[in-house]
């Protein structure tokens, strides 16, 4: 599919993804706007107030985004997921530039300009209003351009705590490692931010009383297609948010991590429950464990999880081997710690595949892991940056199977099938459910030591949701050992292979089965 | 009030309109301390000029001049016509110049400005900070002579500071000589010429280096 194409078949999620992305820059900016530019004048009446003041602001930008995001989810008012948070940390990302460019604005008067306007009998706020900010003007607007621009790449990141935005494209472009997407997200908002950039250019010259102005007419071609663009995106929302509430009373809010199948099995509940007239609020491709968060702080009622995970990265237990005491023990400790409720398994795992070429495997006759750590030390290995990391990753399996590699690589999961086939490394530790094992030729070789824990896939589900939607026990249940593994690889390929939209697969999935 | 930079001339000035206040004694407006004074109501009614106008870059050149009165809550028409009037008296076209800015005139234009501005609300006190110092020698002189007129016209009591005896001498009715913070005299410029304080002396001698001493006064 052509860029063109794509953008034929996806213009009305774009023009949405735009909207978010404009509507959430223009409030931020707003809000920061109506706190720094204050506080930026506070801090030129009060001399000692500067350092502190301007010290936090400086730390504040400089917190990782994902971090900040993390923090901010378990908080009550300003936390949570979707566009409040966001705007919470767009907010705190724009205001040093918007505070130090006041403060630098209102001292830059030139000092003989003020003590005329003192010694004129004017008032300090006369003062402040008549002389120092239109002086300041120019350089204050040119903290809230600096401070837009930055926000429009920032706002991308948006997308991990469910904002939407066009992060939700970029996202989702380097995961499925499509082109298309990626250029979409990209491309739209790098346009947003020249844009910005360029209008706001406009009108900081107006606010320069040293040059004389020019293109009166551009200006107001600008602020005119500035206007539009803001009453178009906020019309989109409104539309998109009214659909959204037109259901009634049993709402539900299903989220997702941020990778294909756990999209793809939330989609799955949210379809089923639509089906049987409750309104559901997607959140989906949330990153890292934000969902886990959002599920605890009770922004979300539901989201997709293996027990496995649950296990080891929420509740810091060691890996064991046995799928039944792991399930078990996971649905004790979240209903006593977090009244979250653990459905039935979905009846497919998906642990931890080691892969190898198929062709190295019948040449070398691999079948287990045993069989390839004799050829290690001769083999490149590409591990994606979760398994180098977590506790039953890459640490743990080397010492299990005695494994040294001439070399160890870490990628992005979904780059390492592409670079396994294309013989850039020898062995990864891909998804046994990944659709691309059979289209690519891979082999999965056996975990002889058992040394994976067992990933069965769950839903994790709010206990005051179950009680509040009745048709949440139904659904659930009715998934109960529905996906098989070799079922569960197709959907995915639907979607990663064959760049098919997540909806429709599980539409015609669900109609197959008669739901 | 005459004087070398950094005498105090120009912190003189600014006691006077509570730009600063005294750190010992008192300075006495219309026979009341500046402390003493809302500060807002005693600049209202001193005008205040300084070198190169210290115009506002943002404000048209009405809008300069009808500052005061503006703050002062004049009618529209009021202040309307006093900007008028007042460009007018400091040699400046109404129609020609009120609706430029400050970047647009030529020092000398502005300078005027300055001085229409400190004359808008009438006050009757006039201070004025080496208004002329950063002119042309050419454009000085004419100023420099209008002023004079002007404030024998007006009768206003006006403090010039300036480090240059020939303006002084031009425009004073009393020179005050400053010399490392002190007032070291005060007298009329005729009195003033045959001083036998070392420092005046020093400023005459300037003046007969160049030959230019007026014959009459001596």
């Amino acid at each position: 599919m052509n860029f063109w194409h794509f953008l034929q078949l996806n213009w009305p999620e774009l023009w949405l993804r735009v909207s978010e992305h404009v509507v959430l820059v223009f409030v931020a900016i707003l809000v920061a706007v109506l706190i720094g530019v204050p506080t930026g004048i506070l801090l030129t009446r009060y001399r000692p107030l500067r350092g502190p003041v301007l010290g936090i602001a400086n730390v504040m930008q400089t917190i990782p985004s994902l971090a900040l995001f993390g923090f901010l989810i378990p908080l009550p008012f300003i936390g949570g997921i979707g566009a409040r948070t966001a705007l919470v940390a767009l907010v705190v990302y724009s205001l040093l530039p918007i505070i130090r460019n006041t403060v630098t604005g209102i001292l830059g008067v030139e000092p003989s300009v003020r003590e005329a306007a003192v010694a004129m009998g004017m008032t300090d706020g006369q003062v402040l209003r008549q002389v120092e900010l239109p002086l300041a003007m120019g350089v204050i607007v040119t903290g809230i351009r600096v401070a837009t621009v930055i926000a429009v790449g920032v706002t991308t990141i948006a997308a991990a705590v469910g904002a939407g935005g066009l992060g939700v494209y970029i996202f989702r472009g380097l995961r499925q490692y499509d082109n298309n997407l990626l250029l979409a997200g990209a491309l739209s908002a790098a346009l947003l931010a020249l844009a910005a950039d360029f209008s706001l250019g406009l009108l900081e010259r107006r606010f320069s009383f040293e040059a004389k102005r020019k293109g009166a007419v551009l200006e107001k071609l600008a602020l005119a297609a500035g206007i539009l663009l803001l009453i178009g995106a906020g019309f989109t929302l409104w539309r998109s948010g009214m659909a959204g509430t037109q259901a009634g009373e049993a709402r539900v809010a299903v989220g997702s991590k941020d990778f294909t199948e756990s999209v793809l099995l939330a989609e799955i509940v949210a379809q089923m429950l639509e089906a049987r007239g409750v309104s559901v609020e997607r959140r989906l491709e949330m990153g890292g464990n934000l969902p886990h968060d959002a599920l605890v702080s009770g922004t979300l009622d539901l989201y997709p999880e293996y027990t496995g995970t649950s296990y080891t990265a929420i509740l810091h237990h060691t890996p064991i081997t046995d799928p039944r005491v792991v399930y078990e023990q996971v649905k004790h400790e979240y209903a006593n710690q977090f009244h979250v409720e653990v459905s039935p398994p979905l009846g497919f795992e998906n642990t931890f595949a080691i892969l190898v070429r198929g062709d190295d495997a019948r040449k070398l006759n691999l079948k287990t892991i045993s069989d390839a750590a004799l050829q290690a030390p001769r083999w490149r290995a590409g591990f994606g940056q979760d398994f180098m990391s977590r506790a039953d990753g890459y640490p743990g399996f080397s010492k299990a199977y005695g494994l040294k590699f001439a070399e160890v690589r870490e990628m992005d999961l979904s780059l390492t099938y592409i670079a396994l086939s294309s013989r850039q490394v020898d062995l990864i530790a891909g998804n046994s459910t990944e659709g691309r094992i059979a289209t690519l030729d891979l082999f999965q070789l056996a975990d002889d030591r058992h040394y994976f824990p067992p990933y069965e896939a769950v839903y994790l589900v709010r206990q005051d949701s179950l009680a509040r939607v009745p048709a949440l026990k139904e659904v659930l249940s009715k998934l109960a050992s529905a996906l098989s593994t070799d079922e569960m690889r197709r959907l995915n390929y639907e979607i990663d292979g064959n760049k098919r939209d997540p909806k429709e697969v599980v539409k015609e999935w669900l109609a197959k089965r008669g739901q | 009030m005459l004087g070398e930079s950094g005498c105090g001339k120009t912190t003189t000035l600014k006691l006077v309109n509570r730009l600063l206040t005294p750190s010992a004694g008192h300075v006495l407006v219309e026979g009341k301390a500046t402390t003493a004074w809302d500060p807002i109501e005693l600049r209202r009614r001193i005008g205040y000029v300084i070198q190169e106008g210290g115009l506002f870059p943002h404000f048209t050149i009405a809008r300069n001049v009808g500052l005061v009165p503006v703050l002062s809550g004049w009618e529209r028409e009021r202040t309307n016509e006093r900007v008028r009037e007042l460009l007018n008296l400091v040699g400046l076209d109404p129609d020609r110049f009120a609706e430029r800015y400050p970047r647009e005139l030529s020092g000398g234009q502005r300078q005027r400005v300055g001085v229409a501005r400190a004359l808008a609300a009438d006050p009757p006190l006039l201070l004025l900070d080496e208004p002329f110092g950063a002119l042309d020698p050419l454009t000085r002189a004419s100023l420099q002579r209008e002023f004079a007129d002007l404030t024998t016209r007006l009768g206003k009591t006006a403090i010039l500071v300036t480090h240059d005896v020939r303006e002084a001498l031009i425009l004073a009715r009393r020179i005050g000589l400053m010399h490392k913070g002190q007032l070291v005299l005060l007298e009329t410029p005729e009195r003033f010429l045959s001083s036998d304080n070392p420092q005046a002396k020093a400023y005459i001698e300037t003046l007969e280096l160049n030959g230019e001493v007026d014959g009459g006064t001596q």
